[in-house]
C-alpha cells in the first residue's frame, strides 16, 4: 500500500499528511457520521458519533490522525447499533418533540435517528425541566433541545471572537451558559449575524420568525439522506 | 477560587464578577469552573457544611443512619440549608477514610469514626456556635493505620536519595529507573522510565513534574499515609524525576478531601527549601533546580484523570483532554508534563537509594517492588498493607483477619469484584492489577448494594464531556434504583449488561470505560442478588401511574377518591 494511504471498510482511501480520518474520508466522498464536528472549527470529540474501528480500537474520526496502512472499520452494523444507541442517548437525555420543532427536516439529530433507524427511544427518557430563552430580539434557545455539542461555544469564541456561550457543570448537569449579566441572551453580546446564530446542529438555537417557511416534509434531511452528502458539514438553515 | 471560597464560604454572582473582571476574562469561564467542582458552591451553603462519605464501606459502618440521626436532630433534609444559614448536611463521594469510618467532611475537613454519640456531640457545637477550629482535636484524628510494611513504608532520611541521585547523574539516575522496571501505581501501569524519558527528550526547556494525589478512587487511602508520614519519600521522589527528566517545577495536585494534610506537606516544603533539598542548587549540585507548589483540589473524582488532573492545574473545568498529543509532549500549559501517582514517586527515592538491580529484584517479573494496598470492609485489621507484587489475595485476607469472605472488590468502584473461587489469583499488573483499593465484603452482604452505590457514584462523578458516559452512566443509575425500588425485570438485567459493554468500548476516558465494571461483574457473579429483587416476571414501566399524577392533583387542588388510580385491596 502506498504511504499516503489507509483503508475504510477494505478500500483504500488516500489521505494529505495531518488531515484526521474524518478529513480524509470526506475529500474521498465516504460518509462518516458526526454532529459536534464542523470543519470550520477545532474537533471537540465529545458527541462520539464518528466513532469508528482504527485497527480494532475504537476511535473518534474527527480528532484521530490518518496514518498510512491504519485499517479502519466504518460502516459496521456493531457501529450502526453504537450509533444508534448514540442518538438514542441523547434523544432522551432532552426533550426532543420533533413534530412541534421548527428545525425538523433540517436537524442532524433527527436525521441520524432516521440514518440508523431508531424505531424507538429504547431508554427511559429523562425528561429533565429546561428553560427557554426568548429575551433576545433576532435568536431564541430552547435549551431542552441542546445535545452539548460546544459548536455555539466555538463559533463565538473562535470566529466572533465574543466568547457569549460556555458549558458548566458535571455529568448530567452539564449545560449551556451564557455569558451577560442577566445569564439570559438578549443582554448578552449575542447578534443574529454572529456565525454562533447558525452553527446549532439541533433545534436549540434558531433565528425568530422564519420558523415554518418550508414546510416540514419538502425539508433538506425530507429529501435525502444526511449521509448523501458526504462533503458537507454545513447546518441546514432553518427557512 | 479555592482560597476566595475559604475566605467567602461561597462564590456569589459578585465575587465571580469580580474575578472575572480581575482576570479579564468572560464571567462565563468563572462560572464553569464554580459549576464544575463540588466542593466550590455558588449557592451559600451553610456556615457548618457537614458532607457524609458515601462509600459502600462507610455505608457498611452504618453512616445511613448516622445521616438520619443527624437529620433529625438538626430537623434538616439532606442538601438543604438551615433557615438561619448556620448548617447543612449532604452526601459526597467516598473521602479516603474508609479504614476509620465513617467519616465525614466539615468545612472541609474530616472527622473519622463516626459513633451517634460524636454526631450528638456535633450537633451541640454547632447548636452553642463553635467555630470549628474549637473543636476537640480527638475528631479530626486520623491514623496511619500501617498494618504491614516491607521497603517503602520505612524512614527515609531527608537527603539521603537526593544525594544518591546527584551522585549517579541525570542520565544514570533515569537508567536506573529504566532498570527497575517501575510501572505507574495510579492502575495503568506505564513504565515510568519511559515517561520520564519521553519527557526528557521532548523539545523544550520548560518541563514540569506533576504528583497526582487526588486520590479519589473509593476504597484507596494509601497516599493519605504517604503524605502524611512519608512525605519526604514523595517530595524527594518529585526532585530526582525532576532532576532525571530536566525540569525544576513540580506541582502536589492534593485532593479537596485532604484538606488536614495542607499545612503539614507546606510546613516539610519550606522545611525542604531550608536545607536546600529544594531551591536552586539543590545539596549544593549546580544546576539541581527544584521547587514544588501544592495546588487543592475542589473535589472531582475525574481529575485523578492525567489530562483532566492538568486542566484543573490550569484553572480549568476537569474536562479530560483528547489524546493524542500525549502530556509528555504537550501537557501543563502545554508544556512536556509528568504526571505520576504519590506512590510510583515515593518509589523514585527507594531506588535513588538502592539502584534499579536492586530494586528489580522484589516482587514479579513484570511487576516489580512492592505495593501499598488499603484494606477496608470487614476485617479486623483495616488499614494499609505493603506487599510485594505477586501476593494471592487469599495471603492478604488472611493478614488483615478477613473471614468468611463474600467478595473483594479489588481496585475500587472502576475495578474488578473477585469471589472466593478466585481469591489464588495474584496482585500485579499481569493478573489483578489495581491501585491500591481491597474492600472486603462478608458473608452477610449484599453485593447489590455495593454495585448501586458504584452506579450513583459514576452518575455524580462523570463530566459530562461525552455521550456515553454523560447519558449511560445516569441511566445505568436509574436502572439499579428501578430494580432496587423491586421494580426491574429481566429486560433491565439485559440493558444493564449492553450498557456496560457500551460504555467500556465508546467512552471518552477511563471513568467512563469502567463505569460499567461493578454492575457487569456483580451481574456475572452475583446474579441471585439481581434476581432476589426482580418481583416483576414482565417489564414494568418506569413510570408509575399513581405518581406522576400528583402534578395534576396539586394544580386541580383535588385529593378526593376519583382523583386516585383505584388499587387493589
Amino acid at each position: 500500500m502506498a504511504d499516503n494511504e489507509f483503508t475504510i471498510d477494505e478500500q483504500p482511501v488516500p489521505f494529505k499528511p495531518g488531515q484526521t480520518i474524518l478529513e480524509a474520508a470526506k475529500t474521498a466522498g465516504i460518509y462518516i457520521p458526526h454532529l459536534c464536528y464542523n470543519s470550520e472549527f477545532k474537533a471537540h470529540g465529545g458527541c462520539k458519533m464518528c466513532t469508528v474501528l482504527v485497527n480494532g480500537r475504537t476511535q473518534t474520526a474527527c480528532t484521530h490522525k490518518a496514518a498510512a496502512g491504519q485499517e479502519l472499520d466504518v460502516n459496521t452494523p456493531e457501529l450502526d447499533a453504537t450509533r444508534r444507541s448514540l442518538v438514542q442517548m441523547l434523544f432522551i437525555e432532552g426533550n426532543h418533540f420533533c413534530p412541534g420543532c421548527e428545525k425538523s427536516g433540517n436537524c442532524q439529530l433527527q436525521a441520524l435517528g432516521y440514518e440508523y433507524e431508531m424505531m424507538s427511544p429504547h431508554f427511559v427518557e429523562l425528561y429533565p425541566h429546561r428553560e427557554v430563552d426568548a429575551s433576545h430580539l433576532d435568536v431564541v434557545i430552547d435549551f431542552n433541545r441542546c445535545i452539548l455539542c460546544e459548536l455555539c461555544v466555538r463559533a463565538s469564541r473562535d470566529v466572533d471572537h465574543k466568547e457569549v456561550f460556555a458549558i458548566a457543570g458535571r455529568g448530567l448537569d452539564a449545560r449551556l451558559i451564557i455569558n451577560s449579566p442577566t445569564g439570559k441572551l438578549g443582554d448578552s453580546a449575542f447578534a443574529i449575524t454572529d456565525r454562533a446564530a447558525r452553527v446549532c446542529p439541533v433545534g436549540a438555537i434558531f433565528v425568530k420568525g422564519i420558523g415554518f417557511k418550508t414546510p416540514i416534509g419538502e425539508r433538506t434531511y425530507d429529501c435525502e439522506s444526511i449521509s448523501a452528502e458526504a462533503d458537507s458539514c454545513e447546518v441546514p438553515e432553518t427557512t | 477560587m479555592r482560597e476566595i471560597q475559604e475566605e467567602s464560604d461561597w462564590i456569589s454572582p459578585e465575587i465571580e464578577r469580580e474575578v472575572a473582571e480581575g482576570l479579564g476574562i468572560p464571567v462565563t469561564r468563572v462560572q464553569s469552573v464554580v459549576q464544575f467542582y463540588s466542593f466550590l458552591y455558588d449557592k451559600p451553603p451553610g456556615r457548618y457544611r457537614i458532607l457524609f462519605s458515601d462509600n459502600i464501606t462507610d455505608r457498611m459502618l452504618g453512616s445511613s443512619a448516622l445521616l438520619e440521626h443527624m437529620l433529625k436532630r438538626l430537623k434538616l433534609r439532606r442538601g438543604q440549608t438551615s433557615p438561619d444559614g448556620a448548617v447543612s448536611v449532604d452526601l459526597t463521594s467516598c473521602t479516603g477514610m474508609c479504614d476509620q469510618g465513617p467519616a465525614i467532611l466539615v468545612n472541609n475537613f474530616a472527622v473519622t469514626r463516626l459513633t451517634p454519640r460524636r454526631i450528638d456531640e456535633i450537633c451541640e457545637l454547632i447548636r452553642i456556635g463553635a467555630p470549628v477550629a474549637e473543636w476537640s482535636s480527638d475528631f479530626f484524628r486520623v491514623d496511619d493505620n500501617i498494618r504491614r510494611s516491607e521497603t517503602l513504608l520505612t524512614h527515609l532520611e531527608p537527603g539521603v536519595a537526593l544525594d544518591a541521585a546527584i551522585a549517579c547523574g541525570r542520565q544514570g539516575m533515569l537508567d536506573e529507573i529504566k532498570r527497575s522496571k517501575l510501572r505507574g501505581r495510579g492502575g495503568a501501569g506505564f513504565p515510568t522510565g519511559t515517561k520520564l524519558e519521553g519527557a526528557r527528550n521532548a523539545p523544550g526547556a520548560e518541563k514540569y513534574i506533576v504528583c497526582n494525589a487526588d486520590e479519589g478512587e473509593p476504597g484507596t487511602f494509601k497516599d493519605r499515609v504517604l503524605l502524611n508520614s512519608y512525605a519526604v519519600r514523595v517530595l524527594e521522589g518529585m526532585a530526582i524525576a525532576g532532576f532525571a527528566v530536566g525540569s525544576t517545577k513540580g506541582f502536589v495536585y492534593l485532593r479537596g478531601e485532604y484538606r488536614h494534610l495542607l499545612d503539614k506537606l507546606q510546613a516539610e516544603i519550606e522545611l525542604m527549601r531550608e536545607e536546600r533539598r529544594l531551591g536552586t542548587a539543590i545539596r549544593g549540585c549546580a544546576g539541581f533546580d527544584f521547587d514544588i507548589e501544592i495546588h487543592m483540589g475542589a473535589g472531582g473524582y475525574i481529575c485523578g484523570e492525567g489530562t483532566a488532573l492538568v486542566e484543573s492545574l490550569e484553572g480549568k473545568p476537569g474536562r479530560p483532554r483528547v489524546r493524542p498529543p500525549s502530556m509528555v509532549q504537550v501537557g501543563y500549559l502545554g508544556k512536556p508534563t509528568i504526571v505520576d501517582n504519590v506512590e510510583t514517586l515515593a518509589h523514585i527515592s527507594e531506588i535513588a537509594v538502592e539502584g534499579g538491580a536492586s530494586f528489580a529484584k522484589r516482587g514479579t517479573h513484570t511487576s516489580t517492588g512492592t505495593k501499598l494496598i488499603s484494606i477496608s470492609g470487614d476485617c479486623e485489621r483495616p488499614g494499609v498493607y505493603e506487599y510485594r507484587f505477586g501476593v494471592t489475595v487469599s495471603r492478604v485476607l488472611e493478614d488483615c483477619g478477613a473471614r468468611a469472605v463474600t467478595a473483594v472488590q479489588i481496585g475500587g468502584a472502576s475495578g474488578v469484584c473477585l469471589t472466593p473461587d478466585e481469591f489464588s489469583r495474584r496482585i500485579a499488573f499481569e493478573d489483578v492489577s489495581t491501585a491500591g483499593a481491597f474492600m472486603i465484603f462478608g458473608p452477610d452482604r449484599d453485593l447489590f448494594d455495593a454495585a448501586h452505590n458504584f452506579a450513583h457514584f459514576f452518575a455524580h462523578e462523570s463530566c459530562g464531556f461525552c455521550t456515553p458516559c454523560r447519558v449511560g452512566t445516569a441511566i445505568q443509575r436509574n436502572i439499579m434504583d428501578k430494580i432496587a425500588e423491586g421494580r426491574g425485570s429481566r429486560y433491565e438485567v439485559n440493558d444493564l449488561m449492553r450498557l456496560a459493554d457500551f460504555m467500556k468500548k465508546n467512552s471518552h476516558c477511563g471513568l467512563g470505560e469502567t463505569a460499567g465494571n461493578a454492575v457487569r461483574d456483580t451481574l456475572n457473579k452475583f446474579r441471585p442478588a439481581f434476581e432476589r429483587r426482580l418481583h416483576a416476571r414482565d417489564f414494568v414501566p418506569a413510570i408509575d401511574l399513581e405518581t406522576a399524577l400528583e402534578p395534576a392533583r396539586r394544580i386541580t387542588g383535588r385529593d378526593d377518591a376519583d382523583a386516585h388510580l383505584v388499587t387493589e385491596a
